[in-house]
Parts: structure tokens; sequence; C-alpha cells
């Protein structure tokens, strides 16, 4: 894993959640092993070996589902792609057939657990009752569960109280609402039935209370949720806010660009420097997401757009592998902007490729373009730039600065600067 | 000749691309458009009806994307060149580990294009600087970490060479030049590419799963 930069993010305290779209029942197992650091399979048999135990793990999974709330698997897109997912213009997960074999087996294995819990406690109606009334709840708990997840990626604010427990989903959501409505039903019944006319004050008491528990059991995922979903809400609308600003801006800035290119039509260098600085601006809000400040990345993006600002030529930036940046590695960007300012202005080119890679404790940056190009050993005086800003500034901060460049063919220049310190 | 089908959601762009193949030049070089398709459905439907060598493929489309259309044409079907303007990498990693031949950024020029579209045909495979970078990002921890799992060693290294050739591409180089400057032909590197993209659409889910997350932290 990444070490984390120390002018990194503040502190975000570690809360377990249900990682619903990996799970199989409630994602309880995948969210703990998440949390845990632990292979989720160890979670599932730690889970059922336990069930099979006298049923703690049962309860143990009953009660984490209820408490954990579930994660959003929600990561913070870049809008562009955000929206490009809720279009389903991006390859998604989905719902992978081979989870049914594991789902299987599991159920498989609790059905044993079942029968050896029978066998222990003894053949009895409760037992059954039970089991059928729980099996009831779970039922309509994971539909519920279903209908949250879907009011994540339902846009509208508003939440109706059936679609709250149908969600959007179809007859399958019926199903098993209804169903799991069926078996408390029938628990309850069962219950009636067995316990005859001698003691029916108690069992009336105890299929009330039966039915209470069911009640708020049924309606445990909105009342237990609604606090964390406020939050959730909350959180949400300031993020939909923020974009929005920008969105607003960005759409100003588009148009103010498309205005000044009609009005330059006729000057073709000023509309494709126009419509290249906006493309950047543009493509780096909708799919790049956050650019860190004062990392590699950032700081050549920079001069990045600065260069193509101010002239006529297309700078292509590739970097592997990132870096926050420290006094050591600052000589190197200058030299770099230099040298692509270098290119910019003598090569002719229309292109520059940058590519930076740190590895190995060097940070090295490639520089190239396909101009005119020049004769590194002829050079006079008048190429100052080159030597002093860049060949002399790398070696005086203990680097090493390689111009080769060939009259005709375009020049490439390479800059290596170790990294004692500051390694990512 | 070889037979072109577009897709791609938004139909100037589709426009823009078929002017580009229609030019002279293009049609010199043999490309012929025989289709173009919005979407996931129309997209499998036109390779199905048209059969084309090559499929110009929009990473992101309604239905699924396009790793969508390369799964339900199954691995019998045409080549696929990816084209995006979205430069997110899990986007294009995942497009090529779906089974594209390759990726081009849509500010290509037509003539680039013309060429990737060629070697797409021969069988070739097509990086950018960009992809290259990529590549060599999600298999930067391959080779140093110690902690992979030996099932899938080859398949989670790039040879020295390789990644030679994979860095030489993201500093820019064309095919011939990065050919002269390793003293090898160009068939030959059209060979280590070829290896690069096998093992990328190939090496192990956890290898490139890591690489995603962190990715994500950075």
């Amino acid at each position: 894993m990444t070490e984390h930069a120390p002018s990194g993010p503040a502190y975000v305290p570690r809360r377990a959640a249900r990682d619903t779209a990996a799970g199989y029942l409630g994602g309880v197992a995948a969210g703990l092993a998440e949390h845990l650091a632990l292979p989720v399979l160890w979670i599932r048999v730690a889970f059922v070996a336990s069930g099979a135990l006298g049923g703690l793990g049962i309860v143990m999974y009953g009660a984490l589902w209820l408490a954990l709330p579930a994660a959003t698997r929600d990561p913070d897109l870049a809008p562009g792609l955000a929206a490009a997912s809720r279009g389903g213009r991006r390859p998604g997960t989905g719902r992978r057939l081979a989870d049914v074999g594991p789902a299987i087996a599991l159920a498989a294995l609790g059905f044993g657990a079942l029968l050896l819990l029978e066998s222990v406690i003894g053949r009895g109606t409760v037992f059954w009752v039970l089991a059928l009334g729980l099996t009831g709840v779970a039922l309509i708990w994971r539909q519920a569960d279903e209908a949250q997840r879907e009011r994540w990626r339902d846009s509208g604010g508003r939440v109706d109280p059936v679609r709250a427990l149908i969600g959007n989903g179809g007859w399958a959501a019926w199903a098993r609402l209804l169903s799991g409505a069926a078996l408390v039903l029938t628990a309850l019944v069962l219950f009636a039935l067995r316990s005859g006319q001698l003691q029916v004050a108690r069992d009336v008491l105890i299929a009330t209370l039966l039915g209470l528990v069911g009640l708020l059991l049924t309606l445990g995922p909105w009342v237990i949720r609604l606090a964390t979903d406020l939050s959730d809400e909350r959180e949400k609308r300031v993020r939909t806010e923020e974009r929005a600003d920008v969105a607003a801006h960005l759409h100003d800035s588009v148009l103010q660009t498309l205005a000044l290119i009609q009005k330059n039509a006729a000057d073709p260098a000023q509309v494709s420097r126009l419509a290249r600085a906006q493309e950047r601006d543009l493509r780096t809000w909708l799919f790049e997401g956050d650019v860190v400040a004062g990392t590699l990345s950032a700081a050549l993006a920079e001069i990045a757009a600065d260069v193509e600002a101010e002239h006529a030529i297309a700078v292509e930036v590739v970097t592997v592998g990132e870096l926050t940046l420290t006094e050591r590695a600052h000589p190197i960007v200058l030299a770099t902007r230099e040298a692509v300012v270098n290119a910019a202005r003598h090569s002719g080119a229309t292109r520059v490729d940058v590519y930076a890679e740190v590895a190995g404790g060097v940070l090295s940056v490639y520089v190239k373009d396909r101009g005119v190009g020049f004769d590194p050993a002829g050079v006079a005086g008048d190429r100052q730039g080159v030597r002093g800003s860049i060949v002399d500034r790398m070696v005086r901060h203990g680097g090493a600065a390689v111009v080769t460049s060939t009259p005709g063919e375009g020049t490439e220049i390479v800059l290596r600067m170790p990294l004692e310190e500051g390694k990512s | 000749m070889t037979r072109v089908l577009i897709v791609d959601d938004h139909a100037m762009f589709r426009g823009g691309v078929r002017a580009e193949l229609s030019s002279e030049p293009a049609r010199a070089a043999g490309v012929e458009i025989v289709g173009e398709a919005a979407d996931v459905d129309s997209a499998v439907a036109a390779v199905v009806a048209h059969r084309p060598d090559v499929v110009l493929l929009d990473v992101h489309l309604p239905g699924g994307g396009g790793a969508e259309v390369m799964r339900r044409t199954g691995p019998s079907g045409p080549r696929f060149l990816a084209l995006s303007v979205s430069d997110a990498a899990e986007d294009v990693i995942g497009t090529i580990r779906a089974g594209a031949r390759g990726y081009v950024t849509k500010t290509i020029t037509g003539p680039e294009l013309v060429s990737a579209i060629g070697r797409v045909a021969e069988g070739d495979a097509v990086f950018s600087p960009r992809l290259a970078g990529f590549v060599l990002d999600a298999f930067a921890g391959a080779g140093l970490s110690a902690d992979i799992a030996a099932v899938d060693e080859d398949l989670d290294r790039l040879t020295e060479r390789e990644r030679e050739v994979m860095r030489l591409i993201a500093r820019g180089y064309s095919y011939k030049e990065v050919a002269k400057e390793l003293f090898i032909s160009v068939k030959t590197v059209e060979t280590h590419m070829s290896a690069v993209l096998r093992k990328l659409q190939l090496s192990s889910r956890h290898e490139l799963t890591r690489w995603a997350n962190d990715r994500r932290l950075l």
C-alpha cells in the first residue's frame, strides 16, 4: 500500500461498514474482512462455524447487519466519470453469476447447521416456528436493504414510503417482501395452534410480543439508519452544490472560449490555442478528479497548461509513479519548465512529449520534440538557456542533464535527479 | 481493404472520424467504413451484420461501455481499437483488459489514426504514450515487490526489454524510432508490444486491482 504523505488529508477514523456490493447476504462478512484486512473467506467460515455451534454466529451476523451502516460504494468520481457511470456507459461490476455457487454452498451449510441444532435442542415445533419467523424477517430485511441501496442511486431527494421498502425492484422485491410477511404470519399461526387452549393467555402475550418484535425488526432498517441517511444526504448535497458551482464556472469558461473562437475564426493558430487550453481545462475537471497540489503530476500539469496557453504547441504529459514535491525535486521541475519552453519557442514542432518517472529513488524527466533540432556541439553563446538554466542548474543540485539533438529530427532532453529523501 | 466500423455515441464525433477516414490518403491506405453504431446493442448487431476487420470503439458507450461490446461479440469477433476522450486509467485499462488491441485518444490526427487502424488490422498492438504510461504504472510494483503470488509470476512482470519499449513509447517515440534506439527491427518492437498487451490482458486480477486501489489513494 502506498504510504500517506505527511501533508496528506486530515485523519479520518476508520469505521467498519457493510460492503453491500461484495456480499452474498448483507455484506457483513465482506465489510468486516475489509475492515480487519483479513481474507473474506476466513470471516465467512468463522460465521458459519460459530453459527453451527449454538447459533452464536447467526446472532452476531444479524446484530452486525443491524448495527453497521452500508458502505456507499460510490467513490468520489470526477463528474464526467460519475455521469458516465450513472448513464450505464462505463463497464459496471454488476451481479456476477459466479456468486451463485458460494451462495448455494453457504445455504447448504446453514441448513446443516439447522439440522444440527435441531438434533441438539430436540425435535420440537418451537424451533421450526422460530426458524420460519426469523427467515421471514430476514427476507423483509434483505429487501429493505436493497431498497436502501437503490435510494443512493436515486437522484431525487424525496423518500416515498412504498419506494423505501420496494425500491425500484420489480417482482423479485415484491416476492421477497410477501414471502417474508407470509413466513412471519405462518410462524405466528403455528405458534398459536401449537399452544392449544391451556395457556392461552401466556401464548397470546408471547404471540403479540413476537409480532411486535417482528414489526420492530421490519421497521428497523429505516429507524436505525435514519440518522445515518440524513447525514449522508447532507454531505451529498454539499458535494452536489460544490460541483454545481464548478460546473457553472466551467460552463462560463466554455462559452467564453467558443465566443472567442467565433471571433477569431480567421486565425487558425489562435483558434487551436484556445481550443487546446479549453480542452485541457475540461478534461482535467471531467476525468481526473482532484489533482493533489504539491505533487509531481500537478506541477507538470501546470507547466503544460502554462506553455500551451502561451505558445502554439501541445504538451503531452505522462507520469509514472507519484511524488510529493520536496526542495530536492524543485530544480528538476524548473529545468523541465525551461526545456518545455525552449521546445515551444525554438523547435517549431506542434507537440512536446513530457515523460516523468519515479523509480528506484531517481526522478527522471524526458522532454522530447520533433522540431528543427540543432547541433549541440556547435552551440554558441546564444543558447545560454539550455546551458545555464538546464544543464548547469541540474549539475549544481546534484543531478544530471543530457541534451540530444539532431538537426531536422528534433531534440530530447533527459533530466535526472536522485531523491535521497521524500521517496514515494 | 480494411473494413472499419465506428462505434461512438456522439454523432458529431462519428461524422468527424468518417470525414477523416474518407479522405484520399486514408482511402489510399485501404480504409473503408462499413458502418456506424451508437450503443452496445447496435454495435453488436453491426458487427454481426457487417463483419468488419477493425472496430473503432468508444470507451464510454450506453449499455455498459465498450468492454460490453467486446464481451458480447466474443473472442472470434473483429479486432478492437479503443478510442477515448476519457483519461481515467480504470476505463482505459479496463477496456484493454476486455480485449481491445490498442488505445488512442480522440485528439489523434487523421494519418496517425489510419496507421493505428492498419496496425490493429494486422494483429499488432497499438499503444499511445498515455497507455504506455498506464501500463508502466500498473506493472511498476510487480518488478520490485517480493510478495507477489508465485502463480502468476511470469505474467505479472514485464521483461526489461518490454519495459524499455514501453518507456520509449511513453516518451513519444514512434515504433521506428524505438527500433532504431534499441537496435532491433520494427517487427521485434511489435512482438514486444504484443507480449505486453497479452500480459496486461491475462495478468492476475490481484495485482492490477491493487494498483487501481493505490491510484485512488494518491
